[in-house]
């Protein structure tokens, strides 16, 4: 079946997204002939020219640059009971395909988590009673303190242009910005964008209230910026078209408008695009890999040998890549033994909608992370322990787009018709939201494996995904409800509407969340309970390397893009200060 | 004895091979000099073709009299110039004429080329022989038209108009601007495209001795501006911009992205400092440079953000390129270029302008500035008219103040991008 081998390389890099591009750069720049496979289409600027993302129902209903269901679709289930079904359309999460990945039509809010959320379970065996959390909750510490990544951090936010305010600069707090971040070695690069109106309307309530709001830290920068690397992105102008839109403006940080157009310049590097890696090939001993197989355009089955794999596709085509190629020992619940598929994690929303008669918010005139938010409500910051749950959620007030398809109405206003229409003309640009994006713990019998019934077009079996809310997310997201609402009642709006979890609710995989699937093939220090090591080198064969929100124990209330940005680098260098060097695993047990 | 002779042998056979490292050695940074140099006269944009070797011709170059296919340079013995010896070499570039004795074109700069020295022939030698891969590309033969396919007749025009002068320094001079002019009179070939053309399609000047130099002119049908004192940059200015194809104000656009693309962003820092100090130094040509007025700046940039009663033109600007360039016309430092006072915009020719809205720009990746930024064209979204209208209004918003362009102005530069 065989019928091509490529030319061997030192490096091949499955996926070309955030974390591709990352590892791209960094080991090319060292040398080494890096060829990356892409199992979408490339994505050069002229596809994005002005004005062609302005294209609400291509791009944000159609999901345009989003990965086929046909191609990337998971089985579902909530329990170890039922028969998992497949994702024929997305639902919860949406995750993007082609050059620069999700990396591309992302929102670009880039902010970190907290010191404790990277020790959480430190902080729960320290500020909760032995018991009080749910017996299955299997919280566990990320393997690095906060000195170690922190210059990673440092590192992405330049590559990125972050826009905002220092909260916290070497120990000292600073005004304006979060009073909760950890220290920070540098000030953010680019001052924040500009507030709307919602912002500011929140921010003033949030702050006369107690809270400690600061504006979203953003990725699409407020100010001409060039990085690290000599990339250049230039000043946001507010257009409205950033979650699920590459930017027409080259204002969002996106691997196309930071590294890729370096790398490619570089003759150790090259691509591959609609090439769908289906397994990383080992030896015989299975300790180390010996290169990767891919599907190409023409359907032919493509042998690319290398010295190094990164997988650097979505989270959980990492983890199913994973466990189509042995690596590592399946995830088994009823045992607790296996580490490839555990630990996984989603994330929940939710907030109000404020309508006002006499307010104009000119939804049409923002950017993706346009708003303000607190960190008040995160593990450490509060008393969670007399409230019987351990977690958090970034409490805002963001504007991310004017796009009309969507638009919140009254309760009350028809759905259809006239009465919407009417509703549409009298409440367009009057509502704003307070929403929350919350942490979500991790549990014993929430994991990953392969679906014993479907398989994809090539007859690989499809990832299976058991997943549920748990009593302890549910509990926060009524916590959280009251903060809200008590927020909302202060702006005193003419009318409202909530979406908050109640206590009896499941998830719900056909309403949109966020695409911040965490955890699967996460990184630990121990390979009884890990997938990988804290360099994210797989304890069980030396040379893969899987970067990417699966390496997270669970999930924290801050967004996924800056952790998988440090990881990535701080894994980079790894390889380029040990493992270069000696091959081998890089922490010894 | 015997002993002592082997180790005589072996030590002399030991500083025989350590000469021959240092010859070699010596050998690869002339060659790496020739290349260069080679960067420096962006031979490359000529005699390479997509899709072909490099250097081995077959680039179709329209003379208007018929059309000229540029050579094989590559040293392949047959189909290129791997026969040449380094006097036939030298010959060829500075006075366009092949070993064989007949006339090139002068699509080949030999005017200018007339100035390279010795010391920078040999090393271009060296490169074209040893640095270069050999093909067996044969291009296309060029077709001129009667009677310029009599190749003796470039005899004549080289009689009149070719000079074989060599770089003359004039008095006062420092040693980088002396640097600078050599690289624009000789190598660069600026004048090529940047000085006007007299009636046998000659520069009419080589040199900085004569004002017409470099004072800007058309090529093909696109304005060029004059590089006279560049009055609207500073010397970093005019290096950013060769280094990088962008600069404070501006991104560059047609013909000289491939050259900033080929050439300039491969010369040293030293050598772009020389040039600007060098164009710094001519006399500006007069009326080649608008003059800004802030005044006329802040009334269009209000006038747009209020959005009343806007004529065609400006609502077409806040539709299609205020998103970029914004109502002031600044755009963004060294991203997107700024409208007001650009000298394209204000040529009195607009095809230039003409061209980048229908067709759009793209900058080179450059090493020093790697983003590729594209602006679109808009060809596809906006009717002669309507070009006509918002090219118009951007000649004539903020402080430029440029002739308005005609719907026929558009057509004709339509006709020719669809060819």
């Amino acid at each position: 079946m065989q019928t091509i081998t490529n030319d061997e390389v030192d490096v091949v890099i499955v996926g070309l997204g955030w974390a591709g591009s990352i590892m791209a750069i960094e080991l090319a720049k060292e040398g080494l002939k890096v060829r990356a496979l892409e199992r979408g289409p490339d994505r050069p600027p002229e596809d994005f020219a002005y004005p062609k993302p302005a294209d609400q129902y291509g791009y944000a209903t159609r999901n345009k640059v989003f990965a086929k269901p046909r191609d990337a679709a998971l089985t579902v289930r909530y329990n170890t009971q039922e028969t998992a079904l497949p994702t024929r359309k997305w639902g919860a999460f949406a995750p993007g395909t082609g050059v620069g990945g999700s990396g591309l039509h992302w929102t670009g809010v880039l902010i970190r988590p907290t010191p404790t959320d990277l020790k959480l379970k430190t902080y729960a065996d320290h500020a909760y009673k032995r018991g009080s959390l749910d017996p299955d909750m299997r919280i566990k510490d990320f393997p690095f303190t906060w000195d170690e990544i922190e210059p990673y951090y440092d590192f992405f936010d330049k590559v990125c242009g972050l826009s905002g305010n220092t909260g916290n600069l070497r120990g000292k707090t600073q005004p304006g910005g979060d009073p909760f971040e950890g220290p920070r070695s540098n000030p953010y690069p680019l001052p924040a964008l500009h507030d709307t109106l919602n912002s500011s309307m929140f921010a003033e309530t949030a702050k006369r209230m107690g809270y400690h709001p600061f504006p979203n830290p953003s990725a699409n920068v407020s100010q001409p910026w060039t990085n690290p690397y000599g990339s250049q992105i230039a000043p946001c102008n507010y257009c409205g078209f950033c979650s699920k839109y590459p930017c027409l403006n080259y204002s969002k940080a996106s691997p196309q408008t930071t590294i890729l157009d370096v790398v490619k310049q570089m003759p150790n590097f090259d691509y591959r695009v609609n090439a769908n890696v289906i397994r990383v090939d080992l030896h015989a001993d299975k300790k180390t890999a010996r290169g990767v197989t891919y599907i190409d355009e023409q359907k032919r089955e493509v042998f690319q040998p290398a010295k190094i794999v990164i997988l650097s596709s979505f989270q959980f085509a990492n983890v199913r890549l994973m466990l189509l190629s042995g690596i590592g020992k399946p995830y088994d619940p009823i045992t607790e033994t296996g580490t490839i598929g555990r630990n996984y994690a989603f994330l929940s929303n939710g907030g109000a909608t404020l309508f006002f008669k006499d307010k104009n918010f000119n939804p049409f005139v923002t950017a993706g992370a346009t708003g303000e938010m607190f960190n008040d409500i995160s593990p450490g910051n509060f008393d969670g322990a007399s409230l019987g749950f351990i977690g958090g959620a970034k409490i805002h007030s963001s504007q991310s787009s004017g796009a009309p398809i969507g638009t919140s109405l009254p309760p009350g206003t028809p759905g259809w018709g006239k009465g919407w229409k009417e509703g549409m003309v009298d409440w367009y640009g009057r509502s704003m939201k307070i929403s929350i994006t919350t942490s979500c713990m991790s549990y014993r019998g929430h994991y990953l494996d392969l679906d014993p019934n479907y398989k994809d077009p090539w007859g690989v079996p499809l990832l299976r995904m058991t997943f549920d809310w748990r009593q302890n997310e549910l509990k926060l997201q009524r916590y959280l409800r009251d903060i809200v609402l008590n927020i909302s009642k202060e702006l005193k709006p003419d009318a409202m509407s909530e979406s908050f979890l109640a206590l009896d609710s499941h998830w719900d995989i056909t309403k949109y969340v966020s695409t911040h699937n965490v955890g699967g093939a996460i990184m630990g220090d121990s390979p009884k309970d890990s997938a990988l090591n804290r360099y994210l080198q797989s304890w069980d064969v030396h040379n893969v390397f899987v970067p990417g929100g699966n390496a997270f124990p669970q999930n924290f209330q801050a967004n996924p893009t800056a952790t998988i940005g440090a990881i990535t680098l701080y894994a980079a260098d790894a390889i380029k200060k040990y493992y270069l060097k000696n091959p081998g695993p890089l922490v010894k047990v | 004895m015997k002993n002592s002779l082997k180790q005589l042998l072996a030590a002399s056979t030991l500083a025989l091979a350590t000469i021959a490292m240092a010859q070699a050695a010596t050998d690869q940074t002339l060659v790496q000099r020739g290349q260069y140099l080679a960067r420096a006269g962006d031979c490359m944009a000529c005699h390479s073709a997509a899709g072909k070797p490099a250097f081995s011709g077959g680039l179709a170059i329209d003379s208007g009299h018929g059309i000229i296919y540029s050579t094989n340079i590559t040293p392949d013995k047959q189909h290129g110039i791997g026969s040449y010896t380094e006097q036939q070499f030298a010959t060829a570039v500075r006075h366009g004429v092949r070993a064989d004795g007949t006339n090139l074109y002068p699509a080949m700069p030999y005017p200018s080329y007339a100035k390279v020295t010795d010391d920078d022939m040999h090393a271009l030698y060296a490169y074209f022989m040893d640095g270069v891969k050999p093909s067996a590309e044969q291009p296309p033969a060029t077709s001129m038209r009667f009677p310029f396919n009599m190749r003796w007749g470039m005899k004549v025009w080289n009689f009149f108009f070719a000079s074989d002068k060599p770089f003359q320094e004039q008095a006062g001079w420092s040693g980088e601007i002396k640097r600078g002019a050599y690289l624009v009179e000789g190598l660069g070939h600026c004048g090529s495209c940047h000085t006007p053309r007299g009636v046998a399609m000659n520069e009419k000047a080589l040199d900085s001795s004569d004002s017409k130099f470099l004072s800007g002119g058309e090529l093909n049908d696109w304005p060029v501006p004059s590089l006279r004192g560049l009055p609207r940059w500073n010397e970093q200015d005019i290096v950013d911009y060769l280094q990088t194809g962008r600069n404070r104000n501006t991104s560059v656009a047609g013909e000289m992205t491939a050259v900033v693309e080929h050439s300039t962003s491969h010369l040293q820092s030293d050598d772009l400092k020389a040039i600007a100090m060098y164009l710094k130094m001519l006399s500006p040509t007069p009326g080649a440079s608008a003059s800004v007025k802030p005044q006329g700046s802040e009334a269009t940039a209000k006038k747009l953000t209020a959005a009343k009663d806007l004529t065609l033109g400006e609502r077409l600007y806040l539709d299609n390129c205020a998103a970029c360039h914004f109502v002031t016309a600044k755009g963004a430092t060294r991203i997107f270029p700024e409208l007001d006072g650009s000298t394209v915009i204000n040529a009195d020719n607009p095809t230039g302008l003409l061209h980048v809205i229908l067709a759009g720009a793209r900058t080179p990746s450059t090493a020093k500035a790697p983003s590729i930024l594209v602006m679109p064209g808009f060809a596809h979204r906006l009717s002669d008219n309507e070009v006509a209208e918002l090219a118009t209004f951007v000649r004539q918003g903020w402080s430029n103040q440029a002739a308005a362009v005609s719907e026929h102005d558009v057509a004709r530069v339509r006709a020719k991008l669809e060819k």
